[in-house]
């Protein structure tokens, strides 16, 4: 082996890389979160769907099986070129928010839609004839429990989008493995600076499954934890 | 000068070949992950708490890593120990060990899930260990999480796009070439999505209907 490791350079650059890691958290985040509110939408247009279906119900299963069932790096192309057709030009960011947050709602919306169906209709009956309203019925009977069935799923899910993210690369955006990519092209030495860049979402993951555990063991801790 | 040409007869050709790299690629890292993985699932069932816990802790670095960083990293490294391996290589290469990590984890909960009844009865039966995992525990427990299977499978076949950073022609890299050249993003990129939509949609399918006829 006459290969000379040289970490100097990488270590030199650990802010960088870990302020990059803040982006990478960020954008994950965010198409999270607009993953479960669209996810959300999606499940309840889905599952409304009986017999006839109207052009909302198409539009919802279409999203769902197309984010479900093509690349991620394809949808990522789709909304980085793919818009530019109609003259829509997204910055690098916006093209990693927009393609994550169609996946997650995507894959969000199956696992909330199984959560919901899981919960027997007559809970919602009983609820509303002891004297509980529509929302008090959601808010106490069936929120909780769908929670817990998405808990794993939606924890998987966090985890997915945070490893997504590093295609930003492929599209120009400047999150951990993007920037990790820039500074090796620097110095060439692109071992190096991705065995650091590998650590360092090792370590996202495992923070991300930990705080996911302790929240969810407090939020269910009187059904006997997750 | 015009740099620029409409998409044309021999372009589709050019994609149905990239499309069957894709193919190549996944079916190869699919086919022997699989084998692999349903070894290393056994294993999981079957090692003392040491072993198990080691050999989780290594198959679990694999799911913790953006298969991104696997590729580049991998690609990288065997130049570094003295040989160099192509793209093709390379990318199977990645793609199988990321296999063998997500298989054995559906294997293990498949051989989980048979009840230890069951098995005690069939070795009380007279079963040899291997006739009770041939005839007993595998029937069960693998054909419970089969459904779990294909959708790590079509995974591999999604995830296997990325393998375009090493310069492997597959189809979504045919795909941004073309676009290049004709400057016709919209129908190209749909052409390549329906490929993927076609092999994935029914497949996913099939294995929700079957896992569902299953749960009866």
């Amino acid at each position: 082996m006459d290969y000379n490791f040289h970490w100097q350079p990488v270590i030199g650059r650990l802010p960088d890389l870990l302020l990059a890691s803040l982006d990478t958290l960020q954008v994950a985040a965010l198409s999270i979160v607009l993953g479960i509110v669209i996810g959300l939408l999606l499940a309840i247009l889905r599952m409304n769907a009986r017999g006839r279906w109207t052009p909302l119900q198409w539009f919802a299963v279409a999203w769902i099986e197309i984010a479900r069932n093509t690349p991620v790096l394809f949808q990522l192309f789709f909304f980085g070129f793919g818009l530019g057709a109609w003259g829509w030009h997204l910055s690098p960011f916006m093209i990693v928010l927009a393609g994550l947050s169609f996946n997650c709602a995507g894959y969000l919306a199956e696992n909330f839609r199984g959560g919901f169906q899981s919960i027997p209709d007559t809970q919602y009956r009983a609820a509303r004839s002891v004297g509980m309203s529509a929302g008090q019925t959601y808010y106490h009977i069936i929120i909780p429990q769908v929670l817990r069935k998405v808990w794993h799923p939606l924890t998987n899910q966090i985890v997915w989008a945070v490893l997504m993210s590093s295609l930003g690369m492929l599209v120009g955006y400047q999150e951990l493995t993007g920037s990790a990519q820039y500074f090796a092209s620097r110095t060439y030495r692109i071992f190096e600076y991705f065995a650091v860049v590998a650590l360092i979402y090792y370590a996202l993951v495992k923070l991300i499954l930990m705080a996911s555990r302790m929240l969810g063991w407090r939020l269910f801790r009187s059904e006997g934890g997750v | 000068m015009d740099y620029f040409s409409g998409l044309q007869l021999k372009d589709l050709g050019f994609l149905a070949e990239a499309a069957g790299r894709t193919l190549l690629i996944s079916g190869v890292s699919i086919g022997i992950g699989s084998l692999v993985g349903l070894i290393f699932g056994w294993l999981l069932t079957v090692l003392g708490r040491t072993g198990r816990f080691l050999l989780n802790a290594v198959l679990d670095v694999f799911r913790s890593i953006p298969l991104l960083i696997q590729l580049v990293l991998f690609y990288n490294l065997f130049p570094i120990i003295g040989f160099s391996l192509g793209p093709f290589a390379a990318g199977t290469l990645v793609l199988t060990v990321y296999t063998v990590a997500l298989v054995s984890n559906v294997t293990r909960s498949g051989l989980e899930s048979v009840s230890p009844d069951l098995r005690r009865a069939a070795r009380s039966l007279g079963l040899s260990y291997w006739q009770d995992m041939r005839h007993i525990v595998w029937p069960v427990g693998l054909r419970a999480v089969f459904p779990a299977w294909v959708g790590v499978a079509l995974s591999v076949v999604k995830d296997s796009a990325l393998v375009s950073v090493l310069g492997y022609v597959e189809l979504l890299r045919a795909s941004q070439t073309l676009i290049t050249r004709t400057q016709e993003p919209l129908i190209i990129l749909a052409i390549a999505g329906a490929f993927y939509f076609a092999l994935s949609f029914p497949m996913a399918r099939a294995a929700s209907l079957y896992e569902k006829r299953w749960a009866q």
